[in-house]
């Protein structure tokens, strides 16, 4: 592959990851099943990676093992609705042309796993998302490092990946524990768990003790926030997750240890929450799941909001949501439903978004990074208030 | 003198030195129109890394400084050639796709004679670099 036998992409991928390889000291270049590919947002991009990606699709790039796609900047059909600038979506739809023309589904979701890109347990991966990475990792037991988007998509092209890191058992060993103290009730509460271990363990894998089931959605904002503030692509939770029984008493003795309790979790919300005076509702980072369009549109429904609501979610889950008729109720409240794209990677300013309200501490942390005030709450008190 | 590092992107360049103390943000960091370093406060901020054997320690910031890397290159406006001491993964992808050589890992006597002017010869895919001057 290296020598050019399968055409120029397949030679240059196969370079970057010798070289990343060199840099871990891999010993080698192990298959891996599936990708997920991010930087796909030409917000992100600019014109350096667009370039790129169309000089790739030019050499003739394709893709070995099924990929998805990260969020774009915007929802690839309603962008004006979104209030995106045409010169813009002039620009991400050509990104996604050169994705889709490397034979990438352009599905455009930070949750691949739930709209049917699910890998298996132990299988290797090459995934870029830090809040998938943290997902496939921790709660599917999948195996991937913290790509970047050329890594992912030179791992997607040649069917490999450097094996180093997370990829090996002696790797995914637990390193802090967390003993939680404090009621989680709602996904906001495990986003603001996560946000504050991230900042307290940094790049560590963390065990949790004192987490009783959990649903996905919590799982999925825990990740997110885990990865947002540190730089967590793996963690375990005693009883929950599925290589947590692998990490006995015995391989937890003399690890540090880090309680978190009611106290912590109000007064991280109280430091990243901003005053607002007329804030966009955002909901959906990550993408939302099914479940929680059916629980916003049931808070909301035959009721009028009062300010703009925006819900982000997959292309996948969206289809099953206007099926059941969420998509409809959140609507007849004033409420929109977006595809493709999240608060965090689309072009806020061009939007001439100033203020949000949200409940996920990702969200607040990106947000607040591009200078939009940013207001945090759970779900169900942000809808209630604005709605009457 | 001839000192010997790791090859991480292979190639060869001859060219002046420029060398930063501190990281670099390709990202934000510098301007990839000009080529020149726009990072407030930084060490070689005002300096242009068109056509100069670029020296750091490592990279910074956004994994998109990896295009960053790219894009200069494509504008003609890039270094001939990275060495850094420790290399970190964008540094190296931006040169991997944009054809820079790029090694890291010399001896300490390496960073302590090597000033920001001297004349170097490098050939990456065998791993040394040649101190040819000291112009300034």
């Amino acid at each position: 592959m290296l020598d050019g036998e399968y055409g120029p992409a397949v030679a240059k991928s196969m370079e970057l990851l010798v070289a990343v390889g060199k840099i871990f000291e891999a010993e080698r270049l192990i298959p891996i099943e599936s990708a997920h590919v991010s930087g796909v947002s030409y917000k992100n991009l600019g014109d350096a990676g667009l370039e790129f990606l169309e000089e790739q699709a030019d050499m003739g790039a394709r893709v070995r093992v099924n990929t998805t796609l990260n969020p774009a900047g915007m929802d690839l059909d309603l962008w004006m609705d979104l209030g995106v600038p045409e010169g813009f979506a002039v620009k991400q739809m050509r990104v996604i042309k050169a994705f889709k023309n490397m034979g990438i589904e352009t599905t455009c979701t930070c949750t691949p796993y739930l709209v049917g890109h699910v890998p298996r347990f132990g299988s290797q991966i090459a995934w870029a998302e830090s809040s998938a990475i943290a997902y496939s990792n921790s709660v599917i037991g999948a195996r991937t490092n913290r790509e970047s988007g050329p890594t992912t998509l030179a791992s997607a092209i040649t069917g490999r990946a450097p094996l180093c890191g997370y990829r090996l058992d002696e790797n995914r060993a637990p390193q802090k524990i967390v003993v939680v103290n404090a009621k989680l009730r709602t996904p906001f509460k495990y986003s603001a768990l996560g946000y504050l271990v991230g900042e307290k363990v940094g790049s560590a894998v963390p065990y949790f003790k004192g987490i009783f089931h959990p649903d996905l959605d919590s799982l999925k904002a825990l990740g997110a926030a885990l990865a947002t503030s540190g730089g967590i692509a793996l963690y375990h939770i005693g009883g929950v997750t599925p290589e947590a029984p692998r990490f006995g008493e015995e391989a937890l003795k003399g690890l540090e240890k880090i309680s978190v309790d009611e106290k912590d979790l109000r007064e991280i919300s109280r430091r990243l929450s901003s005053e607002v005076k007329d804030p966009i509702i955002c909901l959906g980072c990550p993408h939302c799941s099914l479940k929680e369009l059916k629980h916003y549109s049931k808070l909301i429904r035959g009721r009028h909001l009062r300010q703009r609501l925006i819900a982000f979610t997959s292309r996948g889950v969206y289809e099953e949501a206007k099926k059941e008729g969420y998509v409809k109720d959140i609507e007849y409240a004033g409420g929109r439903v977006f595809r493709d794209t999240c608060m965090v990677v689309a072009p806020l300013k061009e939007m001439g978004w100033k203020e949000i309200s949200t409940n996920s501490f990702k969200a607040a942390h990106y947000a607040s990074s591009m200078g939009i005030s940013t207001h945090l709450d759970t779900a169900e008190h942000i809808l209630r208030e604005v709605s009457a | 003198m001839k000192f010997y590092g790791r090859a991480i992107v292979a190639g060869s360049a001859e060219g002046l030195a420029l060398v930063s103390v501190e990281p670099i943000s390709f990202y934000g960091g510098i301007d990839p129109e000009t080529g020149i370093v726009t990072e407030p406060r930084h060490c070689i901020e005002g300096e242009n890394v068109k056509n100069r054997v670029l020296i750091f320690p490592r990279g910074k910031g956004s994994t998109v400084g990896s295009y960053v890397i790219y894009r200069m290159k494509k504008r003609g406006i890039a270094p001939l050639a990275i060495l850094n001491s420790d290399t970190d993964i964008i540094t190296a992808t931006g040169c991997v796709i944009a054809g820079i050589p790029l090694m890291d890992r010399f001896d300490e006597e390496f960073f302590r004679v090597l000033k920001t002017g001297t004349l170097l010869k490098l050939n990456a895919s065998e791993g040394w670099v040649e101190l040819i001057s000291n112009l300034s």
